[in-house]
């Protein structure tokens, strides 16, 4: 009974990390090349809603995700316009990314669906598990029922990211121009375009895990669905200081502690939910504070870059 | 005079050509809705402004979204970026609903007052948290703000489903709210006082917040303290050369900017609310603020017509929807207005090369590039 109940926790903490490691991952590569990305909460919110209107209009889940991951790119393009080519304050639009998605969002639900609030179901959903093997596994194979396409792709792009990052030339490139990109640009390294190309892959990566918790998860979009998960995401990335790996265990973590959050009374425990979920963002405080080893940004993250033009 | 006027069109351009271009984008939505943005932006402006008693419920909007204005303008002229209006609000708002019941054996006059100092005094520790991490440790405000408003939200939720819940103090059924706010501790009405107001609810704080944003500007632009937080947020190296503490100055302005935006929570309750719900999401408030603060050129005085326009947008947005147009259309021209303001470059790139143009025209050298009036704003 109590390893079911463990394995049903583990789950489902998996489950709920997915959507903030896709987001996480996108974090890493828009502030490693020195864009910071506080709009990873509204790129999910387009990436959710998208998902589920292509859905609709084809039937096939799967062209919701490509779906989700354009128009996640779309969103995230203005981001690099807005902070890259006109040198804008990062923060300022990201913010007014998350509230132009919420506000379009709920723009085109009325005026598609002619309803505010939620989407009706969608035809198709990609809620189950796609390698039906695992599951024969003793002991841990109930686990893999729980687990859909995206935690798959999630787990698989951590190492993508990693190796990207850290073992390609592009990658070191990719760091020198978030660390310093005058030096970066005197070796003949494109600042723009490599922050370009990352800030678009954090486009992607945020769309996919809007699409993540929609059809992914409930297979409808309903507004407030994102509900801070952006900024938990952001957290997560800071919590596990710029690293892919580190943001991996970051989510892990705060998906845990969701899953107690919602399992709590079933195994009798009896701490308030709202500390619970208060856990990623005083425990991304903390470190940052330097408590348990010291988390530091990139060095050039948030600044404009301005070319000499000599 | 024509160089005063001219003067005033290079500060003015920016948040007027935003505006401009959020409203134009709005009609394009409003046309793709299939109505006519004339009728549509008839109603808004009917909604909030036609009548005595709209004009009451628009300026009852205008109050928190002027304070919490207010509250990120003294961030940016320090160099700061305090997106923890929320969290600052939410918790100056919950401290006021406990202090309100605790203490309301207090008389109305003595009351009130000690109860907004309350919001500013909670609001102020909310922000200083963040003010001091950056000033002693150089922590990034903005992480530390966002991550603060989250867990505002999550302890206002928790008070509020246990310890100031009516269930918990009254006995009552357990409900999603916290106890009300007494009689004796409420803002008066203005409708109590000039009946032509009618049914709405704008109450004595929009006095409060216009007499706070004269104050905030006074403490800008003619004492000691607003002179060295200019100094830090122009240039914390040069102010330091000079004998600035960019530390306490860092601190105080993360301190008052937290005291406004608690400032905003605590009136919002005294003056209508009367009470904090258990809620999933921030109540906005703050982010709003952000854009009063940017339209606003982060001057004081500038964030009065500032958050004019978004009370105009809010409470004109019923009216709209009543002509039968998407309510949402308001908050994407808010949204576009930020995304315009965030990218102001593009208008400074339009005015550099139309002044390259007419010094090559001179035969002129290169002149120096337009001010950056998005975040250190105008004196």
């Amino acid at each position: 009974m109590n390893s079911m109940i463990a394995l049903a926790v583990i789950a489902s903490a998996i489950r709920l990390a997915t959507p903030l490691l896709l987001a996480a991952l996108g974090g890493v590569f828009s502030e490693r090349s020195g864009v910071v990305n506080i709009g990873l909460e509204g790129i999910m919110i387009f990436g959710a809603f998208f998902s589920v209107w292509f859905t609709h209009m084809t039937g096939n889940a799967w062209v919701g995700v490509v779906a989700a991951m354009v128009f996640g790119v779309v969103a995230a393009s203005l981001l690099a316009v807005i902070s890259i080519n006109l040198k804008g304050n990062q923060i300022i639009a990201g913010t007014a990314i998350n509230l132009l998605a919420a506000a379009l969002t709920a723009f085109f639900l009325e005026l598609i669906w002619h309803r505010s609030g939620s989407t009706p179901i969608c035809p198709d959903m990609l809620t189950s598990n796609p390698f039906r093997l695992l599951e024969g596994i003793p002991l841990i194979g109930s686990l893999f029922k729980q687990f859909t396409p995206f935690v798959y792709l999630a787990f698989a792009l951590v190492f993508v990211t990693y190796y990207v990052l850290w073992k390609t030339p592009w990658g070191l490139h990719v760091r020198a121009v978030g660390e310093h990109p005058k030096a970066a640009d005197t070796v003949g390294i494109g600042v723009y375009k490599t922050r370009w190309t990352c800030v678009l892959i954090s486009g992607v990566l945020a769309g996919l895990a809007g699409a993540c918790l929609s059809i992914g998860t409930v297979g409808l979009f309903r507004e407030g669905m994102v509900a801070g998960k952006g900024f938990i995401a952001l957290a997560a990335m800071v919590f596990g200081k710029w690293h892919p790996a580190g943001s991996l265990g970051a989510c892990l973590f705060f998906g845990l502690c969701s899953a107690i959050q919602i399992q709590a009374q079933s195994f009798g425990l009896n701490v308030p939910s709202e500390f619970l979920a208060m856990v990623p963002y005083v425990a991304t405080i903390i470190v940052l504070i330097g408590v348990v080893g010291k988390a530091v940004a990139p060095k050039a993250d948030g600044q404009p870059y301005e070319k000499d033009e000599a | 005079m024509r160089e005063k006027l001219l003067n005033m069109w290079s500060v003015l351009k920016l948040p007027l050509i935003a505006v401009l271009v959020g409203f134009l984008v709005g009609a394009v939505c409003i046309l793709a809705a299939g109505s006519n943005p004339v009728t549509a932006y008839v109603a808004l402006f009917k909604g909030s402004l036609a009548s005595i008693p709209s004009i009451g419920e628009t300026l009852y909007k205008v109050t928190p979204i002027l304070l919490t204005g207010l509250a990120a303008a003294i961030g940016f002229r320090c160099g700061l970026f305090n997106i923890g209006g929320e969290g600052q609000y939410v918790i100056a708002a919950i401290s006021t609903v406990a202090a309100a019941w605790y203490f309301q054996w207090m008389p109305h006059f003595i009351l009130v007052p000690f109860l907004l100092l309350i919001g500013i005094m909670a609001g102020g520790f909310w922000g200083g948290i963040a003010g001091i991490l950056k000033a002693k440790m150089g922590i990034n405000e903005v992480i530390t703000t966002i991550m603060l408003n989250w867990t505002a939200l999550y302890l206002s939720n928790y008070l509020v489903r246990t310890v100031l819940n009516p269930a918990t103090i009254l006995g009552s059924t357990p409900r999603g709210h916290s106890v009300i706010v007494p009689e004796v501790a409420r803002l008066g009405k203005l409708r109590d006082v000039i009946p032509a107001f009618g049914f709405s609810s704008v109450h004595s704080g929009i006095f409060i917040a216009l007499g706070v944003a004269v104050v905030m500007w006074f403490l800008l632009f003619k004492t000691t303290l607003g002179y060295e937080i200019r100094g830090v947020g122009l240039n914390h190296q040069a102010a330091e050369y000079g004998g600035i503490s960019s530390a306490k100055n860092t601190f105080l302005a993360m301190f008052i900017s937290g005291g406004l935006a608690g400032l905003a929570g605590s009136i919002q309750m005294l003056g209508l609310v009367y009470m904090v719900n258990q809620s999933t999401e921030l109540p906005g408030y703050g982010f709003t603020g952000l854009s009063v603060a940017l339209v606003g050129l982060s001057h004081p005085l500038g964030c009065i017509p500032a958050a004019l326009l978004f009370g105009i947008l809010e409470n004109g947005s019923r009216q709209m929807q009543l002509a039968g147009i998407p309510k949402e259309i308001t908050a994407i021209i808010s949204a576009v207005i930020l995304v315009f303001v965030a990218g102001s470059l593009l208008l400074k790139y339009g005015s550099n090369w139309y002044e390259k143009q007419k010094m090559k025209k001179q035969g002129l050298k290169q002149g120096s590039p337009v001010m950056d009036a998005t975040t250190k704003g105008v004196e």
